[in-house]
């Protein structure tokens, strides 16, 4: 009988084969009253080199198999055998309470994992599992069981497991492991991450696997929507291999795009960027072929903390993302803090209104000092990479020039104490407040360039707070209000020769790509994940034809119109 | 004794790959050294310690030695959280 369930969905990709179940044997702990210490302890002490000498081997393993990276972990995992504040305890309690090394094991470790998952850290949570990992390890040795090692299977299979361990994950043999159900678990778990590494798909947090998955049965596993179908009929199998096969050729599509420039199919060229966070993003950004950086949200830099970043620390930030960047526009925003983003360290009146009130650069030009820190810092790492600084929430030309005058203080200051300082640094603006979008020609004689936030542009618009579910019906992408204000800025900004890029989630979606590239976006900014599909759409389109459209668009009267408008364009 | 006061910079705060190097490259010293966060103080030679106390980025922390290598022993620590880049003091 078919049986459908469902999971996280937690790499890529999907799977048909056999299961093949990883059991987890019974590491049952009995206490036990001793009378031979010393014959107690050489068991431990055996238990513990032995454990020790499997995990030098995995560790060898990963760091030549996957990396030093992922080797890494076992490297703590050998830490934790030989660290004083579990073995001593352990020790004392066979040597006072005269109890069983495994019991004395149970309960030390039991302490430990019960204290890392307390803690209100996603990361420290996840390492209780590598506690379980090595515990498991060294009871099963003080128990003379035999675990499973996935690294035996020589059989193309679907692995399912109530978890899989870090060791167990590393000697998973991508040639016979097609894909793994695990019960428990989330995303950022590190069997998951594991998963999308080797590129093996995978779905965790299913539940009940184990008790519905007998060995043997044909499973699929389709890790792009966390769907799991047990025992299916032939047609079932038939459609997810084509959609396997689909999958497959637009990865190799994709692929193939990696490398190449972002060109329409009349041979105009655009530009793709990515919004990062923080300077991890960075290679994922590489690994889907971004050609800039359109966003780099600095305030990540400044949160989870208890004081502000010093300027040492923003140097070493915004360096590391330019040369990660290698020349290819970066994009900066200053500061974008205050509305419903705070901090702990900084202590802002509540408002009424925080949407409309002091936030980003508002805020900033109020607090001065933090602000020529963060210029200061960005002036410095400017001689690394292609850097462009972007000034959030402008509303009027005088905030602009304000900005700007700190920023010229600054570099002045700073050529004076002789630090070198990039001379082609371009200052633009976002533009997400309507005032500043019908004033774009005006901006346009003194910024370098404009980028679009469209999030904040459609609340701001249409007056609806984004927040607010019961006017969530407002927002409306391609209300043509908002397509208006948008051809706008960009008309604007090439009549005085300079660029408009979109940073908001608009630019990376398919009925807003062809509307944009018609009405001239010089720079789309989206998720790095978002890059590959946007670059395989915008070379299937003429720009030249969409130019054509968008007056008709632009005259449409409501956003549905416009969605069916390019619909009908796509089909065609 | 000696110590030293170091501020965390890496994102990630001391997470498990930084704090191992750490443990493990004073391990090897003989004298008895700590590390604090937040008024709670722990043995720097014991990994699980360390990751117990679960310290986030921008805190800052204090490292003590009491020993016969004492000022080596804080030398190699203050080394290796700079190479290991969670901290650049």
């Amino acid at each position: 009988m078919t049986q459908t369930m469902s999971g996280i969905a937690a790499s890529n990709g999907i799977a048909i084969a056999k299961a093949f179940r990883l059991e987890n044997p019974e590491l049952n702990v009995d206490k036990r009253t001793i009378s031979d210490v010393d014959g107690e302890l050489e068991r431990l002490t055996s238990s513990l080199e032995k454990s020790i000498a499997e995990l030098e081997v995995i560790q060898k393993k990963t760091a030549e198999t996957i990396s030093d990276k992922e080797a890494a972990i076992f490297g703590a995992h050998l830490l934790v055998l030989s660290d004083p504040e579990l073995v001593g305890p352990i020790t004392e309690r066979i040597t006072t309470d005269k109890v069983n090394a495994e019991f004395a094991l149970q309960e030390t470790t039991d302490m430990f994992i019960s204290m890392f998952e307390a803690m209100d850290n996603e990361y420290m949570k996840e390492r209780a599992a590598d506690i379980r990992d090595v515990r498991k390890r060294v009871l099963a040795h003080l128990l003379g069981v035999t675990i499973q090692s996935p690294s035996m299977i020589s059989d193309e299979v679907i692995i399912i497991a109530e978890d899989l361990t870090p060791s167990d994950t590393v000697q998973l043999n991508a040639q016979f492991v097609k894909g793994f159900i695990t019960d428990i678990g989330g995303r950022t778990s590190h069997s998951a991450i594991l998963a999308r590494t080797l590129e093996i798909p995978a779905v965790v947090g299913a539940k009940t696997a184990m008790a519905d998955i007998q060995n043997g049965t044909i499973v699929i596993v389709d890790g792009l929507d966390g769907t799991i179908i047990i025992a299916p009929e032939d047609s079932v199998i038939e459609e997810y291999k084509n959609k396997q096969a689909a999958y497959d050729e637009q990865k190799a599509e994709w692929a193939v795009l990696k490398n190449e420039a972002t060109v329409s199919a009349d041979g105009q060229a655009v530009e793709i960027g990515a919004n990062i966070g923080t300077p991890k993003d960075i290679a994922g950004v590489v690994d889907n072929g971004g050609e800039a950086i359109g966003l780099y949200r600095t305030e990540f830099l400044y949160m989870g903390r208890d004081q502000f970043p010093t300027e040492d620390e923003q140097v070493e930030a915004y360096a590391s993302v330019l040369k990660g960047m290698q020349g290819k526009p970066t994009v900066v925003r200053t500061l974008d803090i205050g509305g419903d983003k705070e901090l702990s360290y900084l202590d802002l009146p509540k408002e009424l209104n925080p949407f409309l009130g002091l936030r980003a650069i508002r805020l900033c030009l109020e607090m001065p000092d933090m602000f020529r820190t963060q210029l200061r810092a960005l002036l410095r790492a400017s001689v690394h990479g292609n850097l462009k600084i972007m000034f959030p929430m402008i509303a009027t030309l005088d905030e602009f020039r304000e900005a700007k005058a700190l920023l010229l203080e600054e570099k002045a200051k700073l050529q004076t104490e002789g630090v070198e300082v990039s001379d082609s640094i371009e200052v633009g603006i976002m533009v997400e407040i309507p005032s500043t979008a019908v004033m774009a020609d005006t901006f346009a004689k003194e910024v370098d360039f404009f980028s679009i936030g469209t999030n904040d542009l459609i609340q701001y618009t249409m007056a609806a707070d984004r927040m607010n579910e019961s006017v969530s019906y407002l927002y409306q992408p391609f209300n043509p209000a908002i397509l208006r204000l948008v051809k706008m800025v960009i008309d604007a900004s090439h009549r005085e020769g300079k660029w408009t890029g979109m940073c908001g989630e608009m630019a990376g979606d398919e009925i807003a790509i062809p509307i944009l590239l018609g009405l001239g976006l010089d720079e789309f900014s989206m998720s790095a994940s978002s890059i590959l599909k946007a670059r395989s759409q915008i070379s299937k389109l003429s720009k030249a034809e969409m130019a054509q459209h968008t007056d008709r668009i632009l005259a449409l009267s409501n956003s549905q119109e416009v969605e069916d408008y390019v619909t009908k364009l796509s089909i065609k | 004794m000696v110590e030293k006061q170091f501020t965390i910079t890496d994102e990630a705060g001391m997470h498990a790959r930084p704090a191992s190097a750490l443990v493990g490259a004073v391990s090897k010293f003989k004298s008895d050294i700590t590390i604090e966060h937040n008024g709670k103080k722990v043995n720097l030679k014991s990994i699980l310690g360390v990751m117990s106390l679960g310290i986030p980025s921008g805190s800052v922390v204090t490292i003590a030695a009491d020993g016969e290598d004492e000022n080596e022993a804080v030398e190699r620590a203050a080394e290796v959280m700079k190479t290991e880049g969670i901290s650049n003091q």
